[in-house]
C-alpha cells in the first residue's frame, strides 16, 4: 500500500492512462490536473482547463489515450494529445442538469454519460461531419445516474441510480457496431432496451457504484445499507447482503468471485460472491499499525483531560485514508484478477492497494 | 401595480403535485397490516414473559399502511414494552433478535425518539445502545433510506 498525498481539497474522480505512469484527477474543482510520476514524486505536466464548474467524471481510453471528462456545467469533452498539449473536443450531449458520471467503453468506440436530468447519453463519434453525437436513454430512469459501468461486450451497460434501481440496458448503436450475439441478460438488445431492474423492495437507498465482473454474467452494486450482486448466468437472480457499516460509495470486481468495496468507513472492504445466496463479508482491507503509544508524561495527561476531556491526543484515523474515499480504480490486472487498485478519497489522498487472491 | 395583491391564494398552490415529472412511490397493498396484537403482547407483559412480549410486539409492523392511528398503536405498544423491560435484560432480549429485528427495533426506537414523552428517552437511549452494538451503523443508516417507515 503506498499513500500519494495531492493536497487537501478531496479528489472528485481520478483515471490512469494506458501504463499507469500517468493519473488524471480533479481536486474539487473546474480543473483536471495531469500527473506524472518521475522518481518517487508525482509532478504535474498537464493542466487541462475548459469546463466552468466542478469536474464529476474523469475517464481515460488507455489504447486510443483519449480523456472524456464531464461537469455540472451540463458538457462533457472528449481530449486528444496533439504535439504534447492536450486539446478538447466539445460533445454535444443535449443535457439539461448536470453531468455526473462518465465511462468509455472497452472498444473506446463509443462513451456513457450519466446525468442528473434523469438520463443517459452514450456518445459516439460521426467520421462525415467530424463530431461527437448523442444518443439517449431516458425510460424508465426517474431520478440522476450516479454510476455506469460497462459490459465486455461493449453493448450492454450497467446504471445505478438514485431512484433505488440498478438497471441494465443495451447502448448498441447501430451506425457504428455490428449486431451484438445473445448473451446470458438476454438476446434481443436494440438501443435503450431493458435487461435488468432491480428496486431494493426495502429501500435501501441509492445505488451508489456498478460493477460487472470479468466474465460480464455478474453484476456487484452497492447501496446505502447493502451490497448485491445479480447472477444473469442463474437466471438473473439477485443477492443481497446487508451491511454493519457506512454506506459504501464504490465498487469493484476484483477477481471471478472477489468484490472490493469502499465508503464512508475511509476502508476498502472485501467480499466474496460463490453464487446466489452466497454474498459473504471477508475482511477489511486497512491493516492499521498498531500506533506507537508515546508516553506523555502526567502534566500532559491531566492538561489533555482538562482542555479537551480526552486522555489521548490523536485525532487521527486508524486507516490510511483520513476522509471517505470516493471512487475505486484497477492499476494493474484486469478484472478477471486485479493485483493492484487505487482509492481516492475527500481527504487529498490516492492510496495504491495491492490484492493477495 | 398588479391587479391582484389582495389575495394571497395563489401561495397555497402545491406546485409539485402538477410537476410531471413528480417521483411517485410504488405503493403496495398495506391494508391488512394492523400492527401487533395488542391483547396477546398486553397479557404477556402481565404475565412477566417479557421476551415474548418483545417478540410479539415486534411481529406484524405496520410498515405499508397509510393510517396514522394504527402506526401510533404500534409505537405506543412497543414502548410499552421496552419500558417494561430491566435495564439488565436488555442486552439479552437484544441478542434474541435476528438481523431484521434489530432493524425494525432501531425503527420503532426512532419513531419513539420523535415524540418523547415522561421517561421514554431514557429507557430509548439504553435501548439504542444495546441495538447499535448488535446492528452496527447500518441498522441506523437503514432507518434514515427505509421509504416505507414504522
Amino acid at each position: 500500500m503506498s499513500l500519494c498525498s495531492f493536497g487537501v481539497e478531496p479528489l472528485s474522480c481520478h483515471a490512469w492512462n494506458k501504463d499507469r505512469t500517468q493519473i488524471a484527477l480533479s481536486p474539487n474543482n473546474n480543473i483536471v490536473n495531469i500527473f506524472e510520476k518521475k522518481g518517487k514524486e508525482w509532478v504535474k505536466i498537464h493542466e487541462l482547463t475548459e469546463h466552468t464548474e466542478r469536474i464529476t467524471g474523469i475517464d481515460w481510453a488507455p489504447e486510443s489515450n483519449r480523456i472524456v471528462t464531464c461537469a455540472s456545467d451540463r458538457n462533457a469533452y472528449v481530449w486528444s494529445l496533439k504535439d504534447e498539449v492536450w486539446k478538447p473536443t466539445l460533445v454535444l450531449v443535449r443535457i439539461n442538469r448536470a453531468a455526473t458520471c462518465v465511462k468509455w467503453s472497452p472498444l473506446e468506440n463509443k462513451f456513457a454519460l450519466g446525468s442528473g436530468a434523469r438520463l443517459i447519453s452514450v456518445c459516439y463519434f460521426e467520421e462525415e461531419n467530424d463530431w461527437w453525437l448523442s444518443k439517449h436513454i431516458k425510460k424508465p430512469l426517474r431520478s440522476t445516474i450516479l454510476s455506469l459501468d460497462w459490459h465486455p461486450n461493449n453493448i450492454l451497460l450497467a446504471a445505478g441510480s438514485a431512484d433505488f434501481s440498478c438497471r441494465v440496458f443495451s447502448a448498441y448503436i447501430k451506425d457504428i457496431e455490428d449486431k451484438p450475439g445473445p448473451t446470458a441478460w438476454g438476446t434481443k438488445m436494440p438501443f435503450g432496451e431493458l435487461m435488468l431492474e432491480h428496486k431494493d423492495s426495502d429501500g435501501c437507498g441509492w445505488v451508489h457504484s456498478v460493477s460487472f465482473s470479468a466474465s460480464g454474467d455478474q453484476l456487484a452494486w452497492v447501496a446505502h445499507s447493502s451490497i448485491s450482486v445479480a447472477d444473469a448466468a442463474k437466471g438473473k437472480e439477485v443477492t443481497h447482503l446487508t451491511t454493519d457499516y457506512l454506506p459504501l460509495l464504490s465498487v469493484l470486481f476484483v477477481g471471478p468471485t472477489e468484490i472490493v468495496a469502499a465508503g464512508h468507513d475511509c476502508c476498502p472492504f472485501q467480499y466474496t460472491y460463490k453464487g446466489p445466496g452466497a454474498l459473504e463479508f471477508v475482511k477489511k482491507l486497512d491493516m492499521p499499525k498498531q500506533s506507537s503509544k508515546t508516553t506523555t508524561s502526567a502534566m500532559q495527561h491531566f492538561r489533555n483531560l482538562d482542555k479537551k476531556a480526552t486522555e489521548e491526543d490523536s485525532t487521527k484515523l486508524d486507516t490510511l485514508h483520513q476522509n471517505s474515499i470516493t471512487q475505486l480504480c484497477i492499476v494493474s490486472g484486469d478484472k478477471a484478477k486485479v493485483e493492484k487498485y487505487s482509492s481516492v478519497g475527500l481527504d487529498g489522498a490516492m492510496v495504491i492497494w495491492e490484492f493477495k487472491h | 401595480m398588479s391587479k391582484n395583491t389582495v389575495t394571497a391564494r395563489f401561495r397555497r398552490v402545491d406546485v409539485d403535485e402538477y410537476d410531471e415529472n413528480k417521483f411517485v412511490d410504488e405503493e403496495d397493498g398495506g391494508e391488512n397490516q394492523l400492527g401487533p396484537d395488542e391483547g396477546e403482547v398486553d397479557s404477556l407483559i402481565r404475565q412477566g414473559n417479557l421476551m415474548e412480549a418483545l417478540h410479539a410486539v415486534l411481529k406484524n409492523p405496520p410498515i405499508n399502511t397509510k393510517n396514522q392511528n394504527i402506526k401510533d398503536r404500534a409505537e405506543g405498544l412497543v414502548l410499552k414494552v421496552l419500558s417494561a423491560f430491566k435495564s439488565s435484560d436488555i442486552e439479552k432480549g437484544v441478542q434474541s433478535l435476528d438481523r431484521n429485528g434489530v432493524d425494525l427495533l432501531m425503527k420503532y426506537i426512532y419513531k419513539g425518539f420523535e415524540r418523547p414523552s415522561e421517561n421514554s428517552s431514557a429507557v430509548l437511549l439504553q435501548w439504542h445502545e444495546k441495538a447499535l452494538a448488535a446492528g452496527g451503523v447500518g441498522s441506523i443508516v437503514r432507518v434514515l433510506t427505509a421509504r416505507k417507515t414504522v
